[in-house]
C-alpha cells in the first residue's frame, strides 16, 4: 500500500503539468481573414489545426461519396458544425504516424500526407494509404459566425 | 566468481585487503585464472569490445552533459556550440555519435554469433535472456539519445515512437500524454528522455554484470559447442583471452575511428542538421539504421496494433530462443541445415533493414510481409522442427581434440575483417537508401579540396567565397552559429584577428539594455555573431514571398542526395562525404530562364534544375561579375559557386582540417598498436595451439 502510495506521485508528475495544461486551454480563431479556397494552420496544444474555407465543389465532392465505401466510414455532415457547412476543421496531424499532410493536396482535394502517402478527401476522411482514421475534428464551437473556440 | 579462489597475494596491503575485502581474489578468478576454452574464435571478442564501447559512451555522454542544454529553444544550438566551441568538442561528439552505431553494430555480431554457435542453450538460458534485456535497454537508451540533439529526425522520429503506444486499446493515448507530458512532443519530453538517457547507461552497466556474473558460472561457450572437460580443453584467462580480446577491439577501434575522424555524418540523417520544427515534417522519417529491420516489420503489418505487437514481438521472440530450439547439439558448425538457415535468417534480417529505409508503398510493402513471415518463422517453425528432426554430424570429444582437428591455418583473422567490411557496407546499404530523395537531378559529383583523408580548405577559395557570401547571400540569409571570431581561427579563411575585428566593427550590433533601460547600437566585436538580416523568422518569410531562407551554418550539412547503389559502398572506402556542397553548387547554377514544356511554374517562383520540385522562391542570386575579385580569380558563376559553397562548407564543419589531421595520428597509432598486439598475441598462443 506505502509503495503503491509512493508510486503514484512518482507517475502523475509525467503527465502534463499545470502550466502545460493552462497553455492548452481553448483558444479563440478569427474566420474573417480566410476566403474561400483557403485554409490557415493554428496550433492548438502543440498540434496544427487545419481551418479550411471549402468551395462549393469541395463540399459536394466530400457529399457525393457513398459512406460505407469509406474506410472510417464518416458522413460529411458529422464532421461539420451544421449552418457552417463550408468550415473544415481538423487536427492535421496524419492517424498513420503522425506527420502532418500538406492541404490542397493530392487526388480527392483534400490533403496528403508526405511520409507514407496517405490521402484525405476534403472533408478530411481517409481515402488512400496507409492510415487507418479520418483526421480528427478537434473539439471546437462558433462563438459567433465569424469567430470559432477550439477545445 | 568461480569456486574457490587460488590467489595468494604477496604485497603485505594486498594480504590485509584481501582477509577484510577480497576483491582481489575477486578479480584474479575472473579475469586472469578464469579457465577459457582454448578454440575461442574473434567472434567471442565481441564482449569484450561491447564492454570497451559501454565504457567509451558513459565517459563521452558524461563529458557531454557537462555541455548540453535540454530545452527545446537551446538543445540544438548548444550541440553545435559543443562541436565548434568545445575545446575537443567534436571529437567527442562524433565519438559519442558514432560510437553508438558501433555499439550497435557489436552487438549484432554478438548477438548472430550466440544464435549461430547456440550459445542461449542450458545451462546458458538466463544468460541469454539477460543479454536480450540489454539489448531492449540498449534501444531505448539509443532511441532517446537520438532525440537530444533535437534536429528534424530526432523531433519527428520522437513523435512516430512514441505514437506507437497509442496502439494499445483503451489506454494508449493516456499512456502517449503520460509520455510525452504534454500533448506533443515538447519540452517536458525532450527533459525526461534527457534524465533516462542518462539513467539507463548504468542500468545497463549493473545489467552486464548480471550477465558477465552468469557468463562465468555458465562458463563460455566454444565454437565446438562441448563443454569443456579437461585442463587441456581451456588455457587461463590472461594472458591467452586478455591478449586476443585487446587485439580484436583494436581492429574494432580503426573501424571506429574511420568513422569518427573521416565519415562522421555517413551514418547519420541530413535532416537532423535543421533545428526540430513541429510544422514541417520531413518528406521521410526514418529512424536510425539500427532499428530499421522493426520499423520494417512494423509497417508490413496492415493493422496499427498488429504492428506494435509484431514489432516488439520480435524483440521478445528473442528471450524464447532457448526453448524454441530444443537440439542437442549446440553449435550450428555440426548442424548442416541449421547452419543454412542460419544464413538464410542473417540474410532475411539485412533485407529488413534494407525495407525498412523505404517507403512503405507497393512491392516494399508486399516483400516486408514475406520477410516479416520468414523472419517469425525461423524462430516459431524452422527451428523447433529441425530440432526434431536433423541428424546432427558428429561432435568432437573434446575442445582439445577440436583444436587438432583443426590445425591446419587460422583464417579467422582474415575472416573477421573480411565480415567486419561486409557489415558495414550492408548498413550502409540500409542508410543511403533511407534518405530517399527522389526529386530533381542528381547534381554532379564535383572535385573539392577537403575532400578526402588529407582535405584542407583552399584559403583563396574561403577568402573569395566569405565576400560572396557577405555582398549576396547575406542580404537575406542569417548564418547563426558562425561569430566575427571564427573568421581568425586555425583551419577556417585565415583572417588575422585585427582583420576580423575590423569586420566586426563594419557590422552595428543591438545591445543593451543600457542604464536608462533602452537598447543601444553599437559597432560589432569578434565575440558577436554574424547578425541576421531580419530581426525574426516571420519578418524573413514575409520579405521572401511567404519562404523563409534557411540559415546557412549548417546548410552544407542539412543537404544531401541519394547516391545510388553501389556508389556509396566505395564513398565509404574513399570517404566521399561532399554530396551536401555538390548540391550546393549545382543549386546556384541550376536556374533556368524558361521551365521546360509542360511544367507550371507557380507564381513566384523561380525555376532550379537541382531543387526538388524544381520550384524555388529564390530568385537567381549570382551571375558573371557580378562579385568582384581582388586576387585575379575568374568573376564567374561557375567560381563564384565554388567559392561560396566552400566557405558554407567551412561554416558548417569549422574543425574538419584538425579533424582529418587527428585522425590521420590515430589512425597510424591504431594500426601500429594493434600489429604489435596481433604479434604479441601470435607469441602469446605460439605453446598453446
Amino acid at each position: 500500500m506505502g509503495a503503491a502510495a509512493f508510486a503514484w506521485p512518482l507517475i502523475s508528475q509525467m503527465n502534463p503539468d499545470a502550466s502545460t495544461i493552462a497553455a492548452g486551454a481553448p483558444i479563440d480563431v478569427d474566420l474573417t481573414p480566410i476566403a474561400s479556397g483557403q485554409d490557415i494552420k493554428v496550433f492548438w496544444r502543440g498540434k496544427p489545426i487545419y481551418i479550411m474555407n471549402r468551395t462549393k465543389k469541395q463540399i459536394d465532392e466530400a457529399r457525393a461519396v457513398p459512406v460505407a465505401s469509406l474506410p472510417d466510414p464518416q458522413s460529411d455532415q458529422s464532421r461539420v458544425k451544421e449552418g457552417h457547412d463550408n468550415w473544415l476543421v481538423v487536427i492535421g496531424i496524419c492517424t498513420h504516424l503522425g506527420c502532418i499532410p500538406i492541404a490542397h493536396e493530392g487526388e480527392y482535394d483534400g490533403f496528403f500526407c508526405p511520409c507514407h502517402g496517405s490521402q484525405y478527401d476534403s472533408s478530411g476522411r481517409i481515402r488512400r494509404g496507409p492510415a487507418p482514421l479520418n483526421l480528427a475534428v478537434p473539439p471546437y464551437k462558433f462563438t459567433s459566425d465569424t469567430k470559432i473556440q477550439i477545445g | 566468481m568461480s569456486g574457490p579462489s587460488t590467489y595468494q597475494p604477496q604485497n603485505g596491503f594486498l594480504k590485509w585487503l584481501e582477509q577484510r575485502l577480497p576483491i582481489g581474489g575477486l578479480v584474479h578468478s575472473s579475469f586472469v585464472a578464469y579457465p577459457t576454452p582454448r578454440n575461442l574464435n574473434y567472434w567471442w571478442t565481441f564482449g569484450g569490445i561491447l564492454s570497451m564501447m559501454l565504457a567509451l559512451q558513459i565517459i563521452t555522454g558524461v563529458v557531454l552533459a557537462m555541455h548540453y542544454t535540454p530545452h527545446v529553444d537551446l538543445a540544438f544550438n548548444s550541440v553545435e556550440a559543443i562541436v565548434r566551441d568545445v575545446n575537443y568538442g567534436w571529437l567527442l561528439r562524433n565519438m559519442h555519435a558514432a560510437g553508438a552505431s558501433m555499439f550497435f553494430i557489436a552487438v549484432y555480431v554478438h548477438m548472430f554469433r550466440g544464435l549461430y554457435y547456440g550459445s542461449y542453450k542450458a545451462p546458458r538460458e538466463v544468460l541469454w535472456i539477460l543479454g536480450v534485456i540489454i539489448y531492449l535497454l540498449m534501444m531505448a537508451t539509443g532511441f532517446m539519445g537520438y532525440v537530444l540533439p533535437w534536429g528534424q529526425m530526432s523531433f519527428w522520429g520522437a513523435t512516430v515512437i512514441t505514437n506507437l503506444f497509442s496502439a494499445i486499446p483503451y489506454v494508449g493515448e493516456s499512456i502517449v500524454t503520460l509520455l510525452w507530458g504534454g500533448y506533443s512532443v515538447g519540452n517536458p519530453t525532450l527533459n525526461r528522455f534527457f534524465s533516462l538517457h542518462y539513467l539507463l547507461p548504468f542500468v545497463i552497466a549493473g545489467v552486464v554484470v548480471l550477465h558477465v556474473w552468469a557468463l562465468h558460472v555458465a562458463g563460455q561457450n566454444n565454437p565446438a559447442g562441448v563443454e569443456p572437460k579437461t585442463e587441456k580443453d581451456t588455457v587461463p584467462f590472461t594472458p591467452y583471452a586478455t591478449i586476443k580480446d585487446g587485439f580484436g577491439m583494436a581492429c574494432f577501434l580503426i573501424f571506429f575511428a574511420w568513422f569518427i575522424f573521416y565519415m562522421p555524418n555517413y551514418l547519420g540523417d541530413p535532416e537532423n542538421y535543421i533545428q526540430a520544427n513541429p510544422g514541417v515534417t520531413p518528406a521521410h522519417i526514418v529512424p536510425e539504421w539500427y532499428y530499421l529491420p522493426f520499423y520494417a516489420i512494423l509497417r508490413s503489418i496492415p493493422s496499427k496494433l498488429g504492428g506494435v505487437v509484431a514489432m516488439f514481438g520480435a524483440i521478445v521472440v528473442l528471450a524464447f530462443l532457448p526453448w524454441l530450439d530444443s537440439a542437442k547439439t549446440r553449435s550450428s558448425r555440426y548442424r548442416p541445415l541449421a547452419k543454412q538457415f542460419f544464413w538464410i535468417f542473417v540474410v532475411v534480417c539485412v533485407l529488413l533493414g534494407w525495407l525498412g529505409g523505404k517507403p512503405a508503398e507497393g512491392v516494399y510493402v508486399v516483400i516486408g510481409r514475406i520477410l516479416t513471415f520468414c523472419y517469425f518463422a525461423y524462430f516459431l517453425i524452422v527451428l523447433p522442427i529441425l530440432s526434431r528432426i536433423e541428424t546432427p554430424r558428429t561432435v568432437p570429444n573434446s575442445i582439445a581434440d577440436d583444436v587438432l582437428a583443426k590445425s591446419k591455418g587460422r583464417s579467422s583473422v582474415a575472416s573477421a575483417v573480411v565480415a567486419l567490411l561486409a557489415i558495414g557496407s550492408l548498413f550502409a546499404f540500409g542508410t543511403q537508401d533511407a534518405k530517399a530523395a527522389d526529386h530533381g537531378n542528381t547534381p554532379p559529383s564535383l572535385s573539392w579540396s577537403f575532400s578526402g583523408p588529407f582535405g584542407k580548405y583552399d584559403r583563396g577559395s574561403l577568402q573569395r567565397g566569405y565576400k560572396v557570401y557577405k555582398e549576396v547571400c547575406a542580404t537575406c540569409h542569417s548564418m547563426n552559429l558562425v561569430h566575427f571570431r571564427n573568421l581568425a581561427d586555425p583551419g577556417g579563411p585565415g583572417f588575422s584577428a585585427a582583420q576580423a575585428a575590423a569586420v566586426a566593427a563594419e557590422y552595428k550590433v543591438q545591445d543593451g539594455p543600457n542604464d536608462a533601460g533602452e537598447m543601444f547600437e553599437r559597432p560589432g566585436r569578434v565575440a558577436d555573431k554574424f547578425p541576421a538580416p531580419f530581426p525574426n523568422d516571420n519578418a524573413a518569410r514575409a520579405a521572401n514571398g511567404g519562404a523563409l531562407p534557411p540559415d546557412l551554418s549548417l546548410v552544407a550539412k542539412a543537404r544531401s542526395y541519394e547516391r545510388g547503389f553501389p556508389q556509396f559502398i566505395f564513398d565509404f572506402f574513399t570517404q566521399y562525404q561532399e554530396q551536401g556542397p555538390n548540391y550546393i553548387d549545382a543549386l546556384l547554377q541550376g536556374f533556368e530562364e524558361k521551365p521546360p514544356a509542360g511544367f507550371a511554374l507557380p507564381e513566384g517562383s523561380y525555376y532550379n534544375k537541382y531543387f526538388p520540385g524544381h520550384a524555388i522562391k529564390m530568385p537567381k542570386p549570382l551571375s558573371d561579375g557580378q562579385v568582384t575579385y581582388d586576387d585575379g580569380a575568374p568573376a564567374t558563376l561557375p567560381q563564384y559557386a565554388h567559392d561560396v559553397t566552400t566557405f558554407l562548407m567551412w561554416a558548417a564543419e569549422p574543425h574538419l582540417e584538425a579533424r582529418k589531421r587527428l585522425g590521420m595520428q590515430v589512425m597510424i597509432f591504431l594500426v601500429i598498436f594493434a600489429g604489435l598486439l596481433y604479434f604479441t598475441k601470435k607469441k602469446v598462443w605460439a605453446n598453446a595451439h
